[in-house]
């Protein structure tokens, strides 16, 4: 029978299946971060258990570290409960001997850009972490989903995931992108389409000519906010981008074991035939730059597109708590802040297309703030050895140390009340960024070209 | 945690609204904690209150949103939340489910929810109910009027005056864990021969998956 790649990851994972119909589903690997950990080691003490596998296992503080002061080590967190967690991740580890790249380690960063840098993160693979965004890792073929902590606390005891199948959703994203539109313009389209609850129970594999085209990075910006559209994991099938991508890593396969995995890998993609429960065409051609408007990453429009009627109740408390008028263009929005960087555009391709907007220009005096935070320490290693850094300091940007900072804004990076931000991130939620922050999910470089210009402009034109 | 019963008798809060994130729930400020508890004070904080929430706080000093549902007289000590539309979307954070439940929340009713949520209520004995939406306007002037309703979990079904006023469905196991307040990794480790001889076939079949410090 032809299968999904889904249903083939599915199938090489499923254990058993009980009695009611659920499976315990064999997780390969299991990311670990600070903040959705603690119950669950604890869980583990109390009922005196140990974990199944520690080498499945590898983690990284992320969410609450400063992007300042970083030599510092744990002393540059000022905030004591902040502080604590990060020790009691680093308590954990050790005591279970469990690898961490530690705060002051050079490969430290947001767990999601750290996996696939690292080759911890391989095709064919199932990942757990306790973090929604763990659908990031799908762009490498690999099946891999966000848990609760309690989740956290039985994939470590058990090496498992008690689950039930999700049905298969295919997104084809057809076309050619114009000049200046990305991977977010695309994965914002997809969400606007189908709206935050249009994926729930979906695992949602993107496909078509777009997708074909585009680097690894950019479909990990694709799958990052599968979640947004309600979908627990996001895909791409393999191909030769993945391998070039994945091979030579530090703890990807060498050798005979590589040519071993390769012969395995080519198998993921959906056959043929596939049946899947529900396609979404998309036509990348005519997509422009996104941006969100209001408290929920369907509240989207095109760049030329205008601020929409308060038709329900939930557009009116957007519009009310966004501070917007139905009819307003984008550029009309006074913006306050940019932020570049989380786990879906914080890679060395979203830092260089930022850099490519900014360069030679300044920052707008309107601007009160515009931050680089990269994904992990090589990443911002990486972009120092190209001079990115200084392209975006001397423009005027201040180029930050590595975590998810003003994306969920558990660090000191945090949006002032009322203020507007145009942020690479993930979700504009009320508060998201800070107390009354309020956010506008946008490509790097659209957040780039804002930052230049004060407000909204359209970068189709200003990228080769 | 587990609640360890069939029937709930209770009143409802109303949050007509679609899409209540995570963030919503519980803002991020109050992730820091390493314990399961203390989360209910800050249950929905950034709306329930004026002023800005941050852990360790006097909450006796806090300006009260006098509005918020929580905040009203005639709802106080109602332990049912309905809402509407994927509701627990964003984040897993699975402080969420246990700030609804420290504040005394036994029972949430919506029209959907989002997938890591729904988990979540499970594992820690927090009853999530789906129903139409036909049912859940119902269920909104039920709210508005004050009435007990009764949740019989054994029966799947919901009582209001004396008389079914809906069921509902609920997946066998989950409704198990839920009545029996069951050790959910206590039984998947009664499968642990199974786990074992996966684990021996699949480290055969693709090594280098268990091959992670191949560093080098």
């Amino acid at each position: 029978m032809s299968k999904t790649l889904y249903d083939k990851l599915w199938d090489a994972h499923a254990v058993i299946q009980r009695n009611d119909g659920t499976h315990l589903l064999y997780i390969d690997r299991h990311l670990i971060h600070e903040v959705t950990s603690p119950q669950a080691f604890e869980g583990l003490r109390l009922a005196k258990r140990q974990p199944w596998r520690i080498s499945a296992n590898i983690a990284t503080p992320d969410h609450n570290v400063p992007t300042t002061n970083r030599e510092e080590g744990l002393d540059g967190i000022v905030d004591e409960v902040a502080k604590l967690q990060v020790t009691t991740l680093d308590d954990n580890c050790k005591e279970y001997g469990i690898t961490q790249f530690d705060i002051l380690d050079k490969r430290q960063g947001i767990v999601h850009v750290v996996g696939p840098e690292q080759g911890v993160t391989l095709p064919g693979m199932t990942i757990v972490c306790g973090d929604s965004h763990t659908s990031t890792h799908g762009a490498l073929a690999t099946l891999a989903m966000g848990i609760g902590t309690s989740e956290v606390e039985h994939v470590l005891a058990t090496q498992c995931l008690v689950v039930s199948k999700l049905k298969n959703m295919k997104v084809s994203i057809d076309g050619q992108l114009s000049n200046g539109v990305s991977a977010k313009d695309v994965t914002l389209a997809v969400i606007e389409k189908i709206g935050t609850a249009g994926g729930t129970g979906y695992a949602i594999e993107y496909c078509g000519e777009v997708i074909r085209n585009m680097s690894i990075e950019g479909r990990m910006t694709v799958c990052n906010m599968a979640i947004e559209a309600g979908a627990r994991a996001g895909l791409v099938a393999f191909d030769k981008k993945t391998l070039e991508y994945v091979q030579n890593r530090p703890y990807s396969p060498k050798g005979r074991d590589l040519q071993h995995a390769i012969s395995q890998w080519h198998e993921l993609r959906s056959d043929e035939d596939a049946i899947f429960e529900e396609i979404i065409h998309i036509d990348g051609t005519s997509l422009k730059p996104k941006v969100s408007w209001g408290t929920s990453p369907e509240m989207v429009i095109d760049i030329d597109g205008i601020i929409p009627e308060a038709s329900s109740e939930s557009l009116s408390h957007a519009l009310k708590y966004m501070d917007l008028k139905p009819g307003m263009k984008l550029s009309d929005i006074k913006l306050d802040q940019i932020f570049i960087g989380s786990c879906t555009n914080s890679r060395i391709e979203d830092l260089r297309i930022a850099a490519q907007v900014v360069k030679g220009k300044k920052v707008s005096d309107t601007i009160k703030r515009a931050i680089v935070v990269p994904g992990s320490g090589l990443v911002s290693a990486a972009a120092v050895k190209e001079g990115l850094d200084q392209v975006f300091v001397e423009a005027g940007f201040e180029w930050r140390a590595p975590g998810c900072s003003m994306c969920l804004a558990m660090n000191p990076d945090q949006l002032g009340e009322g203020e507007h931000c145009a942020s690479t991130s993930n979700r504009n939620f009320e508060g998201r960024q800070g107390y009354g922050g309020r956010t506008h999910l946008v490509s790097p470089a659209t957040a780039a070209a804002a930052a230049i210009s004060g407000h909204f402009v359209d970068v189709r034109g200003l990228i080769k | 945690m587990k609640n360890n019963y069939n029937f709930h008798i209770g009143r409802i809060t109303p949050l007509p609204r679609d899409n209540v994130d995570t963030d919503q729930i519980i803002p991020k400020q109050f992730l820091k904690s390493i314990k399961k508890s203390g989360f209910g004070p800050n249950l929905f904080d950034a709306w329930r209150y004026e002023d800005e929430g941050y852990p360790g706080q006097d909450l006796s000093e806090r300006l009260i949103n006098k509005d918020f549902i929580l905040n009203q007289e005639k709802f106080l000590g109602a332990d049912v939340l309905l809402s509407k539309d994927n509701f627990g979307c964003g984040s897993s954070r699975e402080h969420a489910v246990w700030s609804l439940m420290d504040f005394g929340f036994k029972v949430v009713i919506a029209q959907s929810f989002a997938d890591i949520f729904y988990n979540n209520c499970f594992k820690n004995g927090l009853l999530p109910i789906k129903l139409s939406e036909e049912i859940i306007t119902k269920l909104f002037d039920i709210a508005e009027q004050r009435k007990e309703i009764e949740i019989d979990l054994l029966n799947q079904v919901i009582v209001c005056e004396g008389s079914e006023f809906c069921r509902f469905e609920i997946d066998p196991f989950r409704k198990e864990c839920i009545l029996e307040g069951l050790d959910e990794i206590g039984l998947s480790l009664k499968f642990s021969e199974d786990i074992k001889n996966f684990e021996i076939q699949r480290s055969h079949d693709a090594p280098w998956v268990f091959n992670k410090n191949n560093e080098g």
